[in-house]
């Protein structure tokens, strides 16, 4: 059975986000009509549907919302990473996206703390966002 | 248009839940058509009587599923659907069965959900990576593939405790209460014959040294994967009259979904049951006061906590102590689950919610034997399908 990790194959899309990431910068989209920031990446606006959006960078700096600590790896291919730290983080803009928090074991963690991003670069198509205590 | 309740459960079927199958193994086309058999009999009709079905996915096809079933059962119907809900499923079957009856659709529906092993495939093909990332999809262009399943955010657990987690940090969180759910619902599954748990209660400490999957939740606050399968039939009023049993009602029913992953949940300590069971309980026209037993929905404790509370059992932020201070068990003041749920009596995967459609209407018709509650004339029945991301409810009365 094949226990490669499951990267991400961008899409048309999605790909300046994912680019970004490659150069160390956060990349949202926003919405031109209504104003929305939008995550994850997509062709309509998630708030008016509307077609007209832009790209601009962020901070990528956040708070926690939520996270748990898997005692048993959520699938084979991160058997190697439990204990899973697996996140949720509000982004600034008010996004909220799924991460993991890079943080010893014996940290204390809260819900609420200020968070910031983490630049995982896999290989040279890859780069994933994590995140750290601030 | 509005919904006169004059469509109702009338007989079902529930395969005994077990951890290990060893029985004569079928397709689930087989397993449809016997579930469809033994429930047509409970009701006291025959197989000529169906004129409609409501379906999930079945292993042999990925489409045309509906006709699929049709033909093998070699019946033909006036209305069929299938329904994509996971584990809120059940509930959005017989909800939508009523309907069509109500609209002259069909008079006599049947709902099942097979969850029995299939024979072995002699010429396996590729693994299925749904064995991996279940519900999470990694086609490519679909969300998860590209912002969840990367990160190890897939299946079932990780989600759920985040959200009790979350839960936690606004309100009151109490793992002794939590496990006091366990133990009550466990007391109801040790009176029930096809619970994988029958004559298995556990105690507060059982559940509070079980193992830690993902912080806060414990093996004994996830429900147990078995083999089971299960089937009602939907009946129109003057079928109902002639069948066997004290027909259980649809009086009223709501759904709503809000999203896929957890993560894009406006507010994670709301749960989509809220609109739904509003929208059920105004339908029926009946008071939160009236139900006389709960059957909700409960793959994690921590949904059962936030359906009270969002349903409007208890205020938010209560549940915790509304657990602490009533009897769930089906002996008790505020019965929930009076079956023992799926936490009591194993989840046999699509169909787990049917066992919580099944006990409403069995604790209807009077059929619980040993958990029969003394008064049975209205129910409360959840459905909840991925992580709280999609829910539904329905009111369950007798005449």
């Amino acid at each position: 059975m094949d226990l490669t990790k499951p990267y991400p194959t961008p899409t048309p899309e999605t790909e300046p986000f994912w680019q970004g990431l490659r150069n160390e910068r956060v990349l949202l989209q926003k919405c031109d009509d209504c104003g929305t920031w939008i995550f994850y990446p997509r062709s309509n606006c998630s708030n008016c549907l509307s077609t007209n959006l832009s790209w601009r960078e962020v901070s990528g700096e956040g708070t926690l919302y939520t996270f748990t600590v898997t005692r048993q790896a959520t699938a084979p291919h991160f058997v190697d990473e439990v204990p899973q730290l697996i996140a949720m983080i509000d982004l600034d803009e008010g996004v909220r996206l799924t991460s993991t928090l890079i943080a010893d074991e014996t940290t204390q963690i809260s819900i609420g703390a200020k968070v910031i991003p983490e630049f995982d670069h896999i290989n040279e198509e890859v780069t994933l966002l994590r995140y750290r205590l601030a | 248009m509005k919904l006169e309740g004059r469509a109702a459960i009338v007989g079902y079927q529930e395969y005994p839940h077990i951890r290990k199958f060893s029985g004569k193994r079928k397709f689930t086309l087989g397993q449809w058509a016997d579930l469809t058999r033994l429930s047509l009999e409970d009701a006291g009709l025959e197989a000529r009587d169906v004129n409609g079905l409501v379906c999930t996915e079945i292993r042999e096809t990925v489409s045309f599923t509906p006709a699929t079933i049709v033909e093998y059962l070699g019946q033909p119907v006036n209305f069929a659907e299938r329904v994509d809900l996971g584990g809120a499923s059940p509930v959005g079957m017989v909800w939508r069965a009523a309907a069509a009856i109500e609209l002259g659709l069909a008079d006599v529906v049947v709902c099942a959900l097979p969850g029995q092993p299939i024979p072995s495939n002699p010429n396996p093909g590729p693994v299925d990576p749904r064995r991996f990332f279940q519900s999470s999809s990694v086609n490519w262009g679909s969300p998860q593939a590209e912002f969840e399943i990367p990160y190890g955010n897939l299946a079932q657990n990780c989600g759920y405790a985040m959200i009790a987690q979350r839960y936690a940090a606004e309100y009151d969180y109490d793992p002794t209460a939590m496990a006091k759910l366990v133990v009550d619902q466990r007391r109801s599954s040790a009176m029930n014959p096809n619970a994988v748990f029958y004559e298995k209660p556990v105690t507060v400490d059982d559940v509070l040294n079980s193992r830690l999957i993902a912080d806060p939740l414990r093996m004994l606050e996830i429900v147990m994967p078995v083999a089971g399968g299960a089937a009602v039939i939907v009946a129109s009023e003057d079928v109902a009259k002639r069948c066997k049993h004290r027909p259980a009602w649809i009086k009223g029913f709501g759904e709503h979904l809000t999203m896929k992953t957890p993560t894009f949940a406006e507010d994670l300590v709301h749960s989509p049951v809220g609109p739904a069971s509003a929208k059920a309980f105004e339908m029926a026209g009946v008071e939160r006061g009236e139900i006389d037993a709960c059957q909700i929905y409960d793959c994690y404790t921590i949904t059962v906590l936030l359906t009270l509370e969002d349903a409007g059992f208890c205020g938010k932020g209560e549940g915790m102590e509304f657990i602490r201070t009533h009897d769930l068990s089906c002996f008790g003041d505020f019965p929930v689950n009076s079956g023992g749920g799926q936490l009591g009596m194993g989840q046999a995967a699509g169909s787990g919610g049917m066992t919580q459609v099944i006990e409403g209407a069995r604790q209807i018709m009077g059929r619980a034997e040993k958990r029969q509650l003394s008064r049975c004339d209205s129910v409360y029945v959840s459905g909840t399908g991925g992580i709280m991301s999609e829910q539904a409810a329905l009111i369950l009365q007798g005449d």
